[in-house]
């Protein structure tokens, strides 16, 4: 049994009286897709923002690789590997697809001012680098020829692999896609699960994926949490998910 | 009927109640006092004429729009000679064949152009250095002329208090200016939009009253002059009249006549150096990964937390950058100037430079200096002077009108894929 490289235990996020994430814990494994799932509003996004720093929980701890990251601010975490995405889509609009791609890359450049100013070897090199990696994640996304088209321009489906390739440019070890499904046709939707099990299996990355779309969540799944009115409902394997009556319960109802 | 009426009425009312005050009143002074004067009959008439005329267009207004159409149009830009203009390569030509006559003009031109020219390019140094706060990095700074400030004082006093000469206090000015940016930047730049103009117009007046309040190291309101041994020196050559007895003067070594036409081409071709200097700093600066990163920031600060770029860092290198442009160009100031008072560093110099940054279109150099050339002229036409501010407010309505988006703007340079 491998260490999980996330723990969460005892998640609570309270916005004055509302209680939006109550003792929500977690336990994500290296390398595997773990997917949060429940009703609008069950708290979902809260917890991820909970986790990348947006918010600063009330109650609970993070432990990354057992460091606690809880209250660092979201830059922080994001540099100690924690990447997200959003659920409406967050790219920089007015710049090409493939600037976005090189900013995210900005912590591993060559930010030497003088460097930079002189336009250096070393400087030139590591553009040259970051150019390179950023046209290599293009073609992992299928965007090469809109690398130079701003990426306002880009129609949906194209805009929501930018932006998890955008997230790979950093090099994270645990990437979290809020919703990357929404919006998106099944051919996509197909395109994206092959997407997510590629980043996985071939690039080690660890996935935490928010998502309503059932089939996508059970099939690519190795452990799936379901969250309901903030607290957790249930946890284990798409199986047991699957026939769980408190969650059916929760989707669809009592009988 | 009723409503076309009454907005001539108000319009009529509205004229009346603004210009009798301003042009039928006087102040004369006699002897200590003031007295007002009442208006001559020609100006009561020309106002009352005012009054109804502009009642006449209000009541007629939707009878004259259809035969105002067929008139011509403003002359408008097509979209493809816009295009062309904005192309960052086309403005670095054109930049280019400025900088050529630049150099050249000033020996063929008269000691008052010279002069006003080398105010121009003081005002094309503070706009090329707001530009990067205000333009790239997308914060709203008012108190620029703080840091302006700054690099003019600090000038002054090391040279007043330590006699240092211009060519090594140029640097420390300038990093005095960056040091005041970064530390006030730390505090003000948490806040957002408004607030953060709000803030740093405070901080630019506190700047200017320290300065004027601290009377034993500043001089307080008479401010410090600069004695000629410390002014610009060309390989330590001195361009003034009058110097030590030990120290080199420019027409004393080529062993011509004094003229002071020599000391002003001179401060010129610093200024011109200076601002070059600038413009190369920025050109780089867009193309590095900073610059991309202040671009993703203006966008979208989320998204670039979210990303492990840290927001606050990023923003604090705008600031301190663009206020080092400010000390540069202030120490360059008060060398011209020999003189530095609080009153040079107002309010409404940041106001001025603002409204270059705006007026040549955000981000623009190019747009930097035909819009510090306009607004200097401006300033400086002494015969309109009391037209001045009407002027200044029709450029800005024809502006809103015809070009809202600068005079000259520029498309971001963008970095792109080849394949």
């Amino acid at each position: 049994m491998t260490r999980p490289i996330l723990e969460v235990s005892g998640l609570t996020m309270r916005f004055g009286g509302l209680l939006a994430v109550n003792g929500v814990g977690l336990s994500v494994n290296d390398k595997q897709v773990v997917s949060m799932i429940g009703p609008n509003g069950a708290g979902k996004t809260t917890v991820f923002n909970c986790l990348t720093g947006f918010y600063k929980p009330t109650e609970g701890s993070i432990l990354l690789d057992g460091e606690p990251i809880q209250g660092l601010p979201g830059h922080q975490i994001a540099r100690r590997g924690v990447v997200r995405t959003f659920q409406n889509v967050r790219l920089f609009k007015d710049m090409t697809a493939v600037e976005n791609l090189l900013v995210a890359q900005h912590r591993h450049l060559n930010t030497n001012f003088l460097a930079g100013l002189l336009k250096t070897p070393a400087f030139r090199r590591s553009e040259r680098e970051a150019m390179e990696r950023a046209a290599h994640w293009l073609e992992q996304v299928d965007l090469v020829d809109c690398a130079n088209r701003p990426a306002g321009t880009l129609a949906y489906g194209q805009q929501r692999r930018l932006e998890i390739a955008r997230c790979m440019m950093t090099r994270p070890r645990i990437l979290m896609l809020d919703e990357p499904a929404a919006g998106l046709n099944p051919k996509e939707t197909e395109d994206l699960k092959a997407l997510i099990s590629h980043l996985r299996d071939a690039h080690g990355v660890t996935v935490l994926l928010i998502e309503h779309d059932m089939k996508l969540v059970m099939s690519i799944s190795d452990h799936i949490v379901v969250i309901n009115q903030g607290c957790p409902l249930a946890d284990g394997t798409p199986e047991q998910i699957r026939d769980n009556p408190d969650v059916i319960k929760a989707y669809l109802g009592e009988a | 009927m009723s409503r076309t009426l009454k907005s001539a009425i108000f319009s009529a009312l509205l004229v009346l109640v603004v210009s009798y005050p301003v042009l039928g009143l006087k102040l004369t002074t006699v002897g200590i006092g003031l007295r007002i004067e009442g208006a001559t009959p020609f100006e009561l008439w020309c106002i009352a004429a005012a009054a109804v005329a502009l009642f006449l267009w209000q009541l007629l207004r939707d009878r004259l729009t259809p035969s105002w159409a067929r008139l011509p149009k403003l002359p408008g830009v097509s979209s493809k000679t816009s295009n062309f203009l904005t192309l960052p390569s086309t403005q670095r030509w054109v930049i280019l064949a400025m900088v050529m006559v630049a150099l050249v003009w000033p020996f063929f031109a008269s000691r008052g152009a010279v002069d006003i020219a080398t105010l121009i390019l003081i005002y094309v140094m503070l706009g090329l250095g707001l530009n990067i706060v205000v333009g790239l990095a997308g914060l709203l700074d008012l108190g620029y002329v703080g840091f302006y400030a700054v690099g003019a004082y600090s000038y002054a006093i090391l040279a007043h208090y330590f006699g240092l000469g211009f060519w090594i206090c140029l640097p420390l000015a300038g990093m005095m200016a960056a040091l005041f940016g970064f530390v006030l930047g730390f505090p003000v730049l948490r806040l957002r939009g408004d607030y953060l103009a709000i803030v740093t117009l405070g901080f630019g007046e506190i700047i200017r009253i320290l300065l004027r309040n601290m009377t034993e190291y500043t001089g307080g309101p008479n401010g410090i002059s600069i004695a000629n041994e410390n002014k610009p020196t060309l390989f330590g050559l001195s361009f003034e009249r009058r110097v030590p007895a030990d120290m080199p003067t420019f027409h004393g070594f080529f062993d011509i006549a004094y003229s002071s036409q020599y000391k002003v081409i001179f401060l010129y071709l610093i200024a011109l150096l200076l601002v070059l200097l600038t413009l190369f700093l920025v050109n780089r600066l867009l193309r590095m990964p900073i610059g991309r990163a202040w671009e993703a920031l203006r966008e979208d600060e989320i998204a670039c937390r979210a990303l492990g770029l840290n927001p606050t860092v990023i923003k604090l290198s705008a600031f301190t950058i663009g206020a080092s442009l400010a000390g540069f160009a202030g120490s360059f100031f008060a060398a011209r100037q020999g003189l530095v008072t609080p009153e040079s560093f107002t309010f409404i110099e940041s106001a001025m430079i603002l409204a270059i940054v705006v007026l040549g279109g955000m981000g623009s150099q190019l747009g930097v200096i035909l819009a510090a050339i306009v607004m200097v002229m401006l300033q400086e036409m002494r015969e309109l002077s009391e037209y001045r501010m009407l002027i200044f407010g029709l450029v800005m309505i024809l502006m809103m009108i015809w070009r809202p988006q600068g005079l000259l703007p520029m498309q971001r340079p963008h970095l792109e894929l080849k394949r």
